[in-house]
């Protein structure tokens, strides 16, 4: 790592600038997330106005049955006090009743079953919109904000968030609509037939909705500790697994568990309580539900006793309540979706929102190089601005077919230069140019295809071995392929293997050696043609034979390319028209591998390290050295 | 390249590019008599807790079949202008649900409570076991696979240990309908359960198909979801290598799988729905016609009518819960298969019941023609014999593949001989703890890896190590000063796996790891990787710091190193070519002298070649 990525110092520190870590639910956002998403769900307005027709149908299907019910029962009773005058018409009547039971049914049913779909599929395209859309922005936003955002946040965003905004369409918003259609004509068929026994049916509703409203706040909120205390069991786990040779070695197997335990009791603590919450809570609702049935009971009962009330009716008010202790239950439900919501919507949308730092300037034109002269004019650069200071007044000039060697010590800011090329980062003072154009003025996708860049460590795919080495050019020919893998002499290596090309790199690669990594991007990287070519340290893990095999054989690939190699071995270098020393930003000599020697500064010192001191000599390279000291072995 | 021009047109052939794939565990699997029985194992040792859930359970299924009979009674009360009797069954009802909600809350809770339990301790076995499986089936086994063992697989247990004792209730429920609607009017109360076997048809046919269509759902989404996380763990090679539209659009064909598979999986949900809404609605319609005529010819109450529909309305929902119990349990049962299949892995290696401690003993190895392989049939070590006397440091070099990895890790018995004798101490290695063994041996990886936690909790690891000795440690190892310049020092928390630092330093704060852990015996694998000048001449010194006072076995790489050691053992294929100091083999004039002459040998690729650049084979 060294001074290769700024995510070394990035990653670590807890503060992004732009990104809260922490996920809370802010009673201001809860509006504003959940407006934002009604209005993703409001993209397909014929969609969402057929599920809610459908919603209120089979609303209005479920109103009818106790009706219906009532109307039964009183018939029923009626034919019995009436002492029978007309018994075929009561008779009809109740098949006309039964008839009417079975429709509203069906009816209930069919709605029922086309909102929930229409409401899931709804979601589901706006989930689909949003997933392409958070692709898209993640391979537009530049290398500082993926420098700030550790990948499994993004992940987690990605994934997780998204679905918990998605969900609230189906498990939030058509549920609400629902509801207030439900019990607005509960509520009104209740109240308008008997105030008192309305009132009393209907107390429930408040006290339930209250309880599992907060609730389901409560369990949202407390989830999202529940889930930390999860990621640092799993964290436990994966890193037990990873460095299982360094436990057995230690024989760490008490520590570890003893580890393990902790979090895991942590996390089972937490969840304990959790699972209280949620039972209080649905047991209030369960108390004051039945308190106004009973309620119902005695007050109608009594009613029914003196005649004031039909049995029918009291029938019809029992019905309702049954009916509406469904969606009652689903406030926690609602709730908690909307807590969810807001805080998945609230971290989604701040990657979405975020508009990209570098990008294409209007009507940028394509990059047309003539020559293919790369020069940095007196470029200065820091990764946050106003911060530390990277680089200071660098200038240089790669014509095509020339070498610049780019050495220092960690930290001297050489992989930045390499950075700063493609423009994955902008320069803050001073300007590239290629043929004296800015490359700010051109278009990315221009630009980063005449710039190849092979970095110090490599990514490699979960997918073939050949798909990763044509990654940059996936409709090359097979030829070319092969090519380029023998140019990084990894060719013979591949062809050896079980499937050739076809083999499946394991996770990040782990089937393969550093050095073989190494080859893998040199092969990915190296296009033929004119163009500027930058080896960052991308030999590093090579060893020093094989390291001039390859240099030979790119030095017949890249005749044409204006070429930077910035390296810590000296010989990988030391051929190169121009060498610059970096120290802290600055360039502090410059010239060629034998000026720099007779200048005596910086290079000649590190040279001299590197030749004379056999403390660093490896036994692989097999160089001669001088005779050992043996009087220092072992002092 | 492709160049602008050309990527415009129709593609000539598919690209060579894929994105994302999925896990292939199957998520349904069949009800298992062995698995099950694996289940009440770990419940068992909750059984008073799970006898109390249950007797809740039952209890509030009970009072819950009472409420809709009480309701129909104190109709019939009402219709019977009996006052004081209606208040008497109001009373009961009142008792009635008090009962039912006390019943309620303990049995669920404690059934949720009692599957978080079970479920963390059947991850905790699991993890367990993995401390003692051997390390071939580690190596074997990707530990993302592991991990949704460990998480996704005992997750989806969870849910279905959370509703097994909802499900006895929802099953009680149900036999105690249809007794009550069979004694309260058994004309009536058979003719409306002739729907139950419809539904029961029904759900037959619907099931495969709704399987068929959630595997599919759940594939397209895993597919998907690890196409997202593969271009955003490779988003730099994407950006440099300009396949942000390709890849957008494999991934758009991801997410629309998913979007179809999802959308289909939703419409096998829905389409239930009405199915039980209209056979509810006809059972219903049976009471009102059955019922209202019995009613009318005075057979039946009103009150018993209305219990009639209370009743009907409550019996599909235990219905319904129940089938949805029968999808979770089948998945329960994959998942379980699938973690008995961890927990059933072989412990190969373990201590003998009459295994001594290793302590006070001698610090020699000694390997007695130890034949050795990872596959038996092709042996990676051929009849070795070495012995390594207290105190001396004995340098390993060869090329790759000469068994120099499996001398360290048959050490430290990582792996069992397959013939003849590792002694440690003057004991076999398989006749002592392994506690012991690993208390005695101290080994340095090739790759340092670090613990997520702060440096300070690192270097100390298992140990009980004061600040001061950590301190002293680093100073040893040349790691205090940088350690110092990081923002907290030694309270500096080191992110993932220690990325915050460079290899090197990682390096030496495994160094620190192993000086405080203070073993007689030192196994090093000294890195390959290159390090820049500065820390890699603070490694050197570290070495010898290590070295001081020890029995040493290194996998050397550096001249220093080798030429630092008081033997050399030089092996090639498994077997041991020559061994002795440096000047010895020198003038003996073998491979190794060979090698150490020739100009651009290397001992672990074996490339021989002559390449005329002799000023610069050296690394940094």
């Amino acid at each position: 790592m060294s001074d290769s990525h700024p995510s070394g110092g990035g990653a670590a520190s807890p503060e992004g600038p732009t990104l809260s870590d922490k996920a809370q639910v802010d009673a201001k956002a809860m509006p504003r997330v959940l407006q934002r998403i009604t209005v993703l769900a409001f993209r397909y307005p014929g969609l969402v106005a057929l599920a809610m027709a459908c919603s209120l149908g089979s609303a209005l299907a479920s109103l009818a049955l106790p009706r219906l019910f009532g109307r039964s029962v009183d018939q029923a009773h009626h034919l019995l006090v009436g002492a029978a005058a007309h018994p075929e018409a009561a008779r009809h009547a109740l098949w006309v009743s039964a008839g009417l039971i079975v429709a509203a049914t069906i009816v209930r049913g069919v709605m029922t079953m086309l909102s929930g779909y229409l409401g899931e599929y709804v979601s589901q395209k706006v989930g689909y919109d949003l997933r392409l859309q958070f692709f898209q922005q993640l391979q537009r936003l530049s290398f500082g904000f993926h420098d700030r955002i550790h990948s499994g946040d993004l992940i987690t965003r990605g994934m997780l968030d998204l679905e918990g905004a998605r969900v609230f369409i189906q498990g939030g918003l058509m549920p609400v609509l629902t509801l207030v259609l439900l019990l607005a004509f509960a509520a009104w068929e209740m109240l308008s037939t008997d105030l008192v026994l309305g009132l009393i049916g209907l107390a429930f509703v408040p006290i339930s909705a209250g309880a599992l409203g907060r609730m389901g706040f409560l369990l949202r909120v407390t989830w999202l500790r529940f889930q930390e205390l999860m990621s640092a069991l799993t964290l436990t786990m994966e890193e037990n697994l990873q460095g299982i040779r360094v436990v057995r070695a230690f024989a760490g197997k008490t520590f570890e568990l003893a580890k393990f335990d902790k979090a895991s009791m942590d996390a089972l603590a937490y969840s304990y309580d959790r699972i209280t919450l949620r039972f209080r809570a649905v047991s209030v609702m369960q108390v004051s539900f039945n308190a106004s049935m009973a309620g119902i009971l005695f007050y109608g009962g009594h009613k029914v006793a003196t005649g004031a009330l039909s049995v029918g009716t009291l029938t019809a008010y029992l019905t309702y309540m049954t009916l509406l202790q469904a969606p009652i239950r689903q406030i926690a439900m609602i709730f908690n979706s909307a807590a969810r919501a807001t805080s998945s919507g609230g971290r989604l949308f701040e990657v979405l929102d975020l508009v990209p730092e570098i990008a294409d300037a209007p009507n940028a034109p394509a990059l047309a190089p003539a020559k293919g002269v790369l020069r940095f004019e007196h470029v200065d650069f820091a990764y946050v601005r106003g911060g530390k200071t990277i680089l200071k007044d660098i200038s240089f000039e790669v014509g095509p077919g020339q070498t610049l060697g780019v050495v220092g010590p960690p930290g001297s800011g050489k992989s930045t230069i390499a950075n700063l090329i493609p423009r994955f980062y902008d320069v803050t003072a001073g300007a590239i140019t290629i043929d004296g154009v800015d490359i700010r003025s051109v278009t990315l996708a221009s630009l980063r295809e005449y710039v190849g860049l092979v970095q110090q460590e490599a990514f490699l795919f979960d997918s073939s071995i050949g798909h990763n080495v044509a990654y940059a050019d996936p409709w090359a020919e097979e030829t070319r392929i092969v090519g380029a893998a023998k140019v990084a002499q990894i060719h013979d290596h591949i062809a050896g293997l079980p499937e050739a090309y076809e083999t499946r790199v394991g996770e990040r690669g782990v089937a393969l050696s550093g050095g073989q990594r190494q080859r893998m991007s040199i092969a990915r990287g190296v296009v033929p043609g004119p163009g500027v070519m930058i080896f960052d340290d991308s030999t590093a893990a090579i060893d020093a034979v094989t390291e001039r095999r390859v240099r030979d054989a790119l030095a017949e690939a890249t005749a044409a390319k204006a070429t930077i190699i910035i390296a810590h071995r000296l010989s990988s270098l030391m051929h190169a028209d121009q060498i610059v020393v970096l120290d802290e930003g600055r360039v502090v000599e410059r010239g060629t591998h034998a000026e720099l020697l007779k200048a005596g500064g910086v290079y000649a010192d590190l040279y001299e390290l590197q030749t004379r001191s056999d403390a660093e000599a490896v036994m692989d390279d097999a160089a001669p050295v001088p005779a050992p000291k043996n009087e220092e072995v072992r002092a | 390249m492709t160049d602008a021009a050309e990527s415009q047109q129709a593609p000539r052939r598919a690209p060579r590019a894929s994105l994302g794939s999925s896990d292939g565990d199957d998520i349904f699997g069949t009800f298992d008599v062995g698995v099950a029985r694996r289940f009440l194992g770990y419940l068992g040792p909750h059984k008073r807790a799970i006898f109390t859930a249950q007797i809740a359970v039952l209890g509030s299924a009970a009072f819950s079949l009472a409420i809709p009979k009480l309701t129909g009674a104190a109709v019939n009360r009402a219709v019977a202008h009996d006052v004081a009797g209606l208040d008497r069954t109001l009373m009961i009802f009142a008792g009635v649900a008090l009962g039912y909600a006390a019943c309620f809350f303990v049995g669920e809770w404690l059934s949720s409570r009692l599957a978080q339990r079970v479920i963390f301790e059947i991850r905790r076995a699991m993890f367990a076991h993995f401390q003692d499986v051997s390390l071939s089936f580690m190596d074997k086994t990707h530990v993302g696979r592991i991990m949704a063992r460990l998480q996704g697989d005992v997750n989806a247990l969870q849910e279905f240990l959370e509703n097994m004792n909802g499900a006895l209730g929802d099953f009680v429920t149900l036999v105690g309908i249809t007794i009550v609607l069979l004694t309260t009017d058994l004309k009536l109360g058979l003719l409306t359960l002739t729907v139950l076997p419809a539904l029961i048809v029904i759900r037959a046919i619907w099931l495969p198909f709704s399987k068929k269509s959630f595997r599919e759902a759940r594939d397209a989404s895993s597919t998907a979801n690890s196409a997202l996380a593969e271009n955003i763990n490779g988003i730099r090679t994407v950006q440099e290598t300009r396949r942000e539209a390709l890849n957008f659009d494999l991934y758009k064909e991801k997410a629309f799988e998913n979007l179809k598979a999802q959308t289909g999986a939703s419409w096998m949900t829905q389409i239930m729905v009405p199915t039980v809404d209209v056979l509810t609605g006809f059972a219903m319609a049976v009471v009102v016609i059955v019922g209202g005529e019995a009613v009318l010819g005075a057979r039946l109450d009103v009150g018993v009518m209305v219990a009639f529909i209370l009743y009907v309305q409550r019996f599909f929902e235990p219905v319904r819960m129940l089938s949805m119990q029968y999808t979770i349990m089948q998945r329960a049962m994959a998942a379980g298969h699938r973690i008995f299949e961890v927990i059933d892995v072989p412990v190969t290696i373990a201590d003998k019941t009459d295994a001594v401690a290793l302590k006070d003993a001698a610090a020699t190895v000694e390997f007695r023609n130890v034949t050795f392989g990872y596959d038996p049939k092709r042996p990676i070590l051929h009849d070795i014999s070495f012995t390594v006397k207290p105190k001396e440091v004995v340098a390993l070099v060869g090329p790759t593949g000469s068994g120099k990895t499996s001398i360290i890790a048959l050490t430290h018995r990582f792996y069992e001989v397959d013939q003849g004798q590792v002694i440690v101490g003057g004991h076999d290695v398989r006749d002592v703890t392994l506690d012991s063994l690993g208390k005695t041996i101290g080994m340095v990886l090739q790759e340092p890896f670090l613990f997520t936690g702060t440096i300070e909790q690192n270097i100390r690891y298992n140990t009980d190590a004061t600040r001061a000795r950590i301190v002293e440690a680093a100073k040893a190892v040349s790691a205090h000063d940088f350690i110092m310049r990081l923002p907290d020092g030694y309270d500096t928390l080191l992110g993932q796996r220690g990325r915050n630092i460079s290899m090197g330093q990682r390096q030496l704060i495994s160094f620190a790891r192993a000086l405080v852990a203070d073993p007689q015996i030192l196994i090093l694998d000294e890195a390959t990787a290159n390090i820049d000048s500065f820390t890699e001449q603070a490694i050197q010194k570290a070495l010898k710091v290590l070295f001081a006072g020890r029995t040493c076995m290194v996998i050397a790489h550096r001249l220093a190193t080798i030429r630092d050691a008081d033997r050399i053992i030089v092996l090639q294929q498994g077997h041991i070519l020559e061994q002795g100091g440096h000047d010895q083999l020198m003038k003996t004039g073998g491979l190794y002298s060979h090698l150490y002459t020739s100009a651009h040998a290397s001992f672990d690729d074996q490339v021989v070649a002559s390449t005329g650049d002799a000023e610069f084979a050296t690394r940094t």
